[in-house]
């Protein structure tokens, strides 16, 4: 009965996206494009913490190689032909992730956390401390990279679809993704890494491969980023944002790909509403303050995300008797 | 009800002077074993022996201190166990060891799929994928869980998990079956069920058993090799192993 429910939600979520800019002004769009991006990035993370339980706590230097690379390559006075920028921004993440998950998946649970942030402020401090970056200032795009004439990213609203669709190839890509057999293998190295050995799978290929894809999808949300702001600074590398996306993830519900859309959502929206001076006056200036107290009560109200609300009602109105833990085991992929 | 010994008695898993060594202790001491095709060779002997050690060495899950593994014929003793077990060496744990999330056949899916594994194919749906779908019916059926394939695997009673642990490694094909106590825990009739299977599967298969359950033993083994503190002190056909007075004075206790 309820099996395609999470289809028609995550369409439902796709055709509001798509009739947005048409009721809401340019404020509006700005922000659900920056949401937007978030929610990439978010499921860049989703990849690997939901698919392969592997908690990673540096994804802000993919995120960031990403933006840096599509500033840094831009010409300064024309625009960039995004046939190339994209693919190489997302390349240059994909190599460093490569890179960072070739030593640090040698390592395992709070040593693997650990070892993925101090990969992350390696990469912080190069662009904060050398000339390359240009330190905590950061660097402007004056000029936004297009597609001939067909695509010109300048365009806020052009910008809004091109996200859009980045959005929805992400989505479907992991999707189908997650239930190939590499998708199965991953979830079954996240259940049970020594019987997937002693099976026959050799699991660091498949941990490095979902590393290093999970750092070209962050790439591509960075990349978006820096088009959007026409800007980065090192801040898009810190350890704070690392610590965002991964409570985005958390705050959606982890085990599913529509909990880091809506976890991306109510996390960009979370801070709106605190930031609001029209709601909150002069305490709007403490709003880390109140989004931090929101995230602790949902959290702790909604063990398994947003994602899971729907499921939590259900059984506070009809019990828990049904089949409900049956169905979670078959619906978890 | 043992099979005659004939002619297909190629050895295919032989461990050649097996040591462990943690620190100081000497967990498994100067251990050689061959497994025949067609054969059921049980290793007992007390907790502690060293007999979990052994087939955790022989499966490539920890490197021995010294001593040499060969499978098929090929020195696999710096081989990885995914490698180990994709040559055809299968083993199943003492606790259980599945993923209790997934479906009963998705768990035997998964390690049919061990055998194709295609990674790269990204587009394509796992549950398409007709040899290991194929593969994963075969090994729930022959372990007599045809009709338990949608349930949770967490959701299964304890002697249907140790079903699942042999189907499961049914499914990858083996040529050899490392078994760590597949009768721990079981009831009569369970038991009776798991030894039937192993009946079955004796012909095609070289197979390894270590077991408490010392009835089972003396009426499935081929072979039994006898294990105290890490050291072999007898290896021999069922009957001699009863009347060999070393064994009943250090194991056997009567």
């Amino acid at each position: 009965m309820t099996m395609r429910a999470p289809l028609v939600f995550v369409l439902a979520c796709f055709g509001a996206l798509a009739a947005l800019p048409l009721l809401t002004g340019s404020y509006g769009v700005d922000l659900v494009t920056k949401i937007m991006v978030y929610a990439i990035f978010a499921l860049s993370l989703e990849l690997l913490v939901g698919a392969a339980g592997l908690v990673c706590f540096g994804q802000a230097a993919f995120f960031g190689i990403g933006a840096y690379a599509a500033v840094l390559l831009s010409p300064a006075s024309e625009a960039a032909g995004l046939w190339w920028l994209l693919p190489v921004s997302i390349v240059a993440a994909a190599l460093y992730a490569l890179a960072v998950g070739a030593l640090s998946l040698r390592t395992k649970g709070v040593y693997f956390i650990m070892v993925t942030l101090a990969f992350a402020q390696m990469a912080y401090y190069v662009v904060h401390d050398t000339p390359l970056g240009g330190g905590t200032d950061g660097i402007y795009l004056y000029v936004k990279p297009a597609l001939g004439s067909l695509i010109d990213l300048d365009g806020a609203l052009t910008l809004y679809f091109f996200t859009l669709a980045s959005l929805a190839a992400t989505f479907v890509f992991l999707a189908v993704l997650l239930r190939s057999r590499f998708g199965r293998a991953l979830a079954g190295i996240r259940v049970n890494e020594q019987r997937m050995r002693a099976t026959g799978f050799s699991t660091y290929p498949y941990k490095l491969a979902a590393f290093t894809l999970s750092g070209g999808i962050a790439g591509l949300a960075g990349f978006l980023f820096a088009l959007k702001d026409g800007f980065v600074n090192p801040e898009l590398m810190s350890w704070h944002l690392s610590g965002a996306v991964l409570i985005m993830i958390i705050l959606g519900g982890i085990g599913h790909l529509r909990g880091a859309l809506i976890g991306a959502f109510a996390f960009a929206l979370l801070q709106e509403f605190f930031k609001s001076e029209a709601i909150f006056g002069a305490f709007a200036k403490h709003w880390h303050l109140g989004l931090g107290l929101a995230i602790i009560a949902c959290v702790a109200l909604l063990p398994r995300g947003l994602v899971g609300l729907p499921a939590q009602w259900r059984e506070r109105l009809v019990g828990r008797s049904r089949s409900a833990a049956p169905q979670e085991a078959l619906n978890e992929a | 009800m043992k099979p005659e010994a004939n002619g297909n008695d190629a050895v295919l898993l032989r461990g050649r002077d097996i040591t462990r060594r943690w620190g100081g202790l000497v967990a498994v001491d100067r251990v050689s074993i061959e497994l025949e095709r067609g054969s059921v060779h049980a290793v007992i002997g007390t907790n502690g022996a060293g007999k979990s050690t052994l087939i955790n060495i022989l499966s490539g899950e920890i490197p021995p201190s010294g001593g040499s593994v060969e499978l098929l014929g090929q020195d696999v003793t710096r081989w990885t166990q995914p490698r180990r077990a994709r040559a055809g060496l299968g083993r199943s744990y003492q606790r259980n060891t599945i993923y209790p999330t997934f479906t009963v056949f998705e768990n035997c899916r998964l390690a049919a799929q061990a055998r194709s594994p295609r990674p790269w194919a990204w587009w394509q749906d796992a549950q398409r994928c007709e040899a290991s779908t194929g593969a994963a019916r075969e090994a729930a059926a022959k372990a007599g869980l045809e009709t338990f394939l949608d349930r949770p695997a967490g959701a299964l009673s304890h002697g249907q998990k140790r079903q699942l642990e042999i189907a499961m490694c049914l499914a990858t094909a083996p040529e050899v079956l490392l078994l760590d106590e597949p009768l721990a825990g079981m009831g009569a009739e369970e038991t009776e069920r798991m030894l039937a299977l192993l009946e079955q599967l004796r012909p095609g298969h070289a197979i390894l058993l270590v077991e408490h359950d010392m009835d089972a033993v003396f009426r499935i083994a081929d072979r039994i090799t006898v294990m105290v503190n890490g050291c072999v002190i007898a290896s021999d056909a069922p009957e001699a192993i009863r009347t060999n007075p070393q064994v009943q004075s250090a194991y056997l206790g009567h």
